[in-house]
């Protein structure tokens, strides 16, 4: 029996990954023994019929701070992530300023030391200013203290080939990977606000078609081959895209693709109202690329689930749809979406959960201490979800700043109960510590 | 008929008949030396245009005075975006003033809708994007029966740059559900997507081929080719264009004389419509303008003259 002390915390009776029962006993932060536990001396944590996963990690979270703290901050953030059962994200580039040096990477792995509530993991902007034409600091970034592997000019496609075969080559150096926003931007069209088809056609707004990020993405795996690099294909959304993603893999080019919750869930219809609450880059596409992306994440086509946490200030959203900004929220949402799509209908287990929105994105980002296994000597990043929830969505309740909630209104069969991280609870019985 | 009119689906075949039989009335008061009706008297009408526009608003303004109504107009080029204020403040706050009908033109698509759910004020479309132009519509189907007589089983074309226009998406509506047989006519660039299942569902025919369409039809309603909203090739040059898609005098030959012409304006003359066409006694485009008052004149006191009207 380990020693136990103040820090200690037994998680009793989880069901680990859905498939066993036992109890979890966490000292210092890492998980100490696991099977059938005393409760001596522990903080216990009545973990009966919660099924435990390792703490999830979010590849693509968009934190608003530096520039747009009034729609989210690193600290409102990082709540919203928690509650969502995150221990770790990945907080994009395309703030104000973007981060695109290593003293702004270094400033927003610090805001999320001093939140304390999951790790900050910054990305790092692929060219300067997110302008698509000269390459960032990629190499101070990833030296920095906030050791930066991620980069990302999302929002914006890297859009000349050239400039993202030399970020390809360039990242290699120290084990980076480029995570693309794939749209060509000619393809889409200037103005283009949600997924073109008969729904646009009939609405009057400029849609952008499938084919402008499966150019990108068939070119984009091209260049991978070439540079010998790895490339990850941001938010993934339509049928397209899995069919060269599947043969990439079948290639052997080092791919990796990451898929919204809303873009397993949500289709194109959702727009006949003009509602920009449902308004998302890359937006919503029609019910057969729904059902190719989950089968694609199912079978491993796509790697792993990524929320595109993208908050936003009311007046924000409050234009014309084509003017309002693009985006919605995810972080507390994504787990019980995932649930309900892939769970509950049979479609993947809860191990298989684990893998597509922890351990797969963690080793994505090179994130040590996340992702791993729930097994003896492993940080205690845990998140414990109520498998058998009632969950109805309340986009009021949220801890983020912003409200642009799709999922407003909307029942889910399982919900996040509890997140810790390190071994210190961070959301306790659905509420923050 | 419903608090707004932001499209054509939110009118039934018998209240466009009801908005055609006083339309029939208020065109009447334009003869009149004193044209002025008092059904509207004490009732506020903004003319909210964030783009820009000459017939339709003038037309707005003049029904709603001849109706005794006080009209404002409120123009303003560019979206409230670009000014940095949300468009639900805009609305909101020019309405906090005692509105009773808002009639907003705006170059987003589905503007009008989503005013309609901000404001108590009644909306009117008056043209959203590339959406709907509702009482456009309507000016061109009585424009139409009073010509034709019906539109029931009448071929209609509707010719032009059809993915960039609004007049198209809520006439190829009210044509077809006054029994038209629509057919539109257009380079497959100039289509909107997915055209094809929309046709099957809403009964219209597609087309690329106008001169084949053309010895068919009753009516012929020609599309401005709007430049403006083009930001790449969508044809090769203006005189391609014009050879396969324009209303040109040999093609005025093959029409015959007895055959209604229409364009909502303004006319591109020489692109998709030659002189000869757009002033050939079978042309309607002066009859829409005229109508167009008594069309409006006829909405506006059916959303806005009380209960019952």
């Amino acid at each position: 029996m380990t020693e136990q002390t103040p820090g200690t915390i037994l998680l009793r009776g989880a069901s680990l990954l859905g498939e066993r029962s036992a109890d979890v006993l966490v000292v210092d932060g890492v998980i100490a023994e696991i099977g059938s536990l005393s409760a001596e001396g522990a903080r216990v944590v009545d973990a009966d019929g919660l099924v435990a996963l390792p703490g999830l990690v979010d590849l693509h979270t968009h934190l608003r701070e530096p520039g747009r703290e009034d729609a989210e901050t690193v600290v409102t953030g990082s709540r919203a992530a928690a509650m969502g059962g995150f221990t770790a994200v990945l907080a994009m580039a395309n703030t104000s300023p973007v981060t695109d040096t290593a003293e702004a990477a270094e400033r927003v792995h610090d805001l999320g030391l001093a939140a304390g509530l999951v790790d900050v993991q910054p990305v790092g902007a692929v060219t300067k200013g997110l302008g698509g034409e000269e390459l960032a600091e990629l190499g101070l970034m990833a030296r920095s203290r906030a050791r930066v592997r991620v980069f990302s000019d999302d929002g914006r496609c890297v859009a000349d080939p050239r400039v993202m075969r030399r970020a390809l080559e360039y990242v290699k150096a120290f084990g980076g990977v480029v995570s693309q926003h794939s749209q060509d931007p000619d393809l889409a069209g200037p103005q283009s606000c949600c997924h073109e088809g008969e729904l646009s056609g009939r609405l009057g707004l400029p849609g952008w078609p499938g084919v402008a990020e499966e150019v990108i993405v068939a070119r984009d795996v091209m260049l991978a081959r070439h540079t010998g690099s790895r490339v990850h294909v941001a938010h993934a959304s339509t049928a397209g895209t899995v069919e060269v993603l599947r043969w990439a893999k079948s290639q052997g080019i080092a791919v990796t693709a990451e898929v919204t919750p809303h873009h397993l869930l949500l289709t194109t219809d959702l727009l006949s109202g003009y509602d920009p609450t449902y308004k998302v880059n890359p937006p919503l596409r029609p019910a057969e690329d729904v059902e190719a992306l989950r089968a694609a994440l199912a079978d491993g086509t796509i790697d792993a689930v990524a929320t595109d946490h993208a908050p936003h200030a009311r007046h924000d959203k409050e234009h014309a749809f084509v003017d309002a900004a693009f985006g919605m929220l995810g972080l507390e949402t994504a787990l019980p979406v995932v649930a309900s799509v892939m769970v509950e209908s049979g479609l993947m287990t809860w191990a298989d959960v684990a893998r597509v929105m922890s351990t797969t994105p963690a080793a994505i980002a090179g994130l040590e201490g996340h992702g791993r296994g729930l097994e003896v000597g492993a940080p205690a990043n845990i998140v414990l979800v109520d498998p058998s929830a009632d969950l109805t969505v309340d986009r009021d309740a949220s801890v983020s700043l912003s409200r642009n909630n799709p999922w407003h209104g909307r029942t889910f069969g399982a919900a996040v109960r509890h997140t810790l991280l390190r071994g210190r609870p961070t959301v306790l019985d659905g509420s923050l510590v | 008929m419903r608090k707004h009119l932001l499209s054509i689906d939110d009118l039934s075949v018998d209240d466009m008949d009801t908005i055609f039989a006083t339309a029939a009335e208020m065109h009447d008061v334009q003869r009149r030396e004193v044209k002025k009706l008092p059904a509207l008297r004490g009732r506020t009408i903004i003319n909210l245009f964030f783009e820009d526009s000459t017939r339709t608003r003038s037309s707005f303004e003049i029904a709603g005075k001849w109706l005794s109504a006080d009209t404002i107009n409120i123009t303003g080029k560019g979206s409230s975006a670009s000014k940095g204020e949300s468009l639900r403040d805009t609305v909101l706050t020019i309405t906090a003033m005692g509105v009773d009908a808002l009639v907003m033109r705006h170059a987003a698509s589905g503007s009008a809708l989503q005013v309609s759910q901000w404001v108590d004020a009644s909306v009117i479309n008056a043209g959203d994007g590339t959406h709907e132009h509702p009482s456009q519509a309507l000016l061109d189907a009585y424009t139409l029966r009073r010509t034709l007589g019906t539109l029931e089983g009448k071929r209609v074309l509707l010719v032009g740059d059809l993915t960039h226009s609004r007049v198209f998406r809520s006439n190829v509506k009210c044509l077809t559900r006054l029994g038209a047989e629509v057919t539109v006519v257009a380079p497959p660039t100039l289509m909107p997507s997915g055209v094809d299942t929309w046709s099957r569902e809403a009964g219209f025919a597609t087309s690329y081929d106008l001169d084949e369409a053309l010895p068919k039809a009753d009516a012929v309603m020609m599309l401005r080719v709007q430049r403006e909203r083009m930001s790449g090739g969508f044809f090769p040059s203006a005189r391609e264009y014009t050879v396969g898609y324009g209303l040109t005098r040999d093609r005025l030959a093959v029409l015959g004389p007895d055959v209604p012409i229409c364009h909502p304006g303004p006319m591109n003359r020489g692109l998709e419509i030659a002189a000869d066409a757009a002033d050939a006694a079978q042309s309607l485009v002066l009859d829409q303008v005229s109508s167009g008052l008594a069309v409006r004149m006829s909405i506006l006191y059916h959303l806005l003259a009380g209960e019952g009207a």
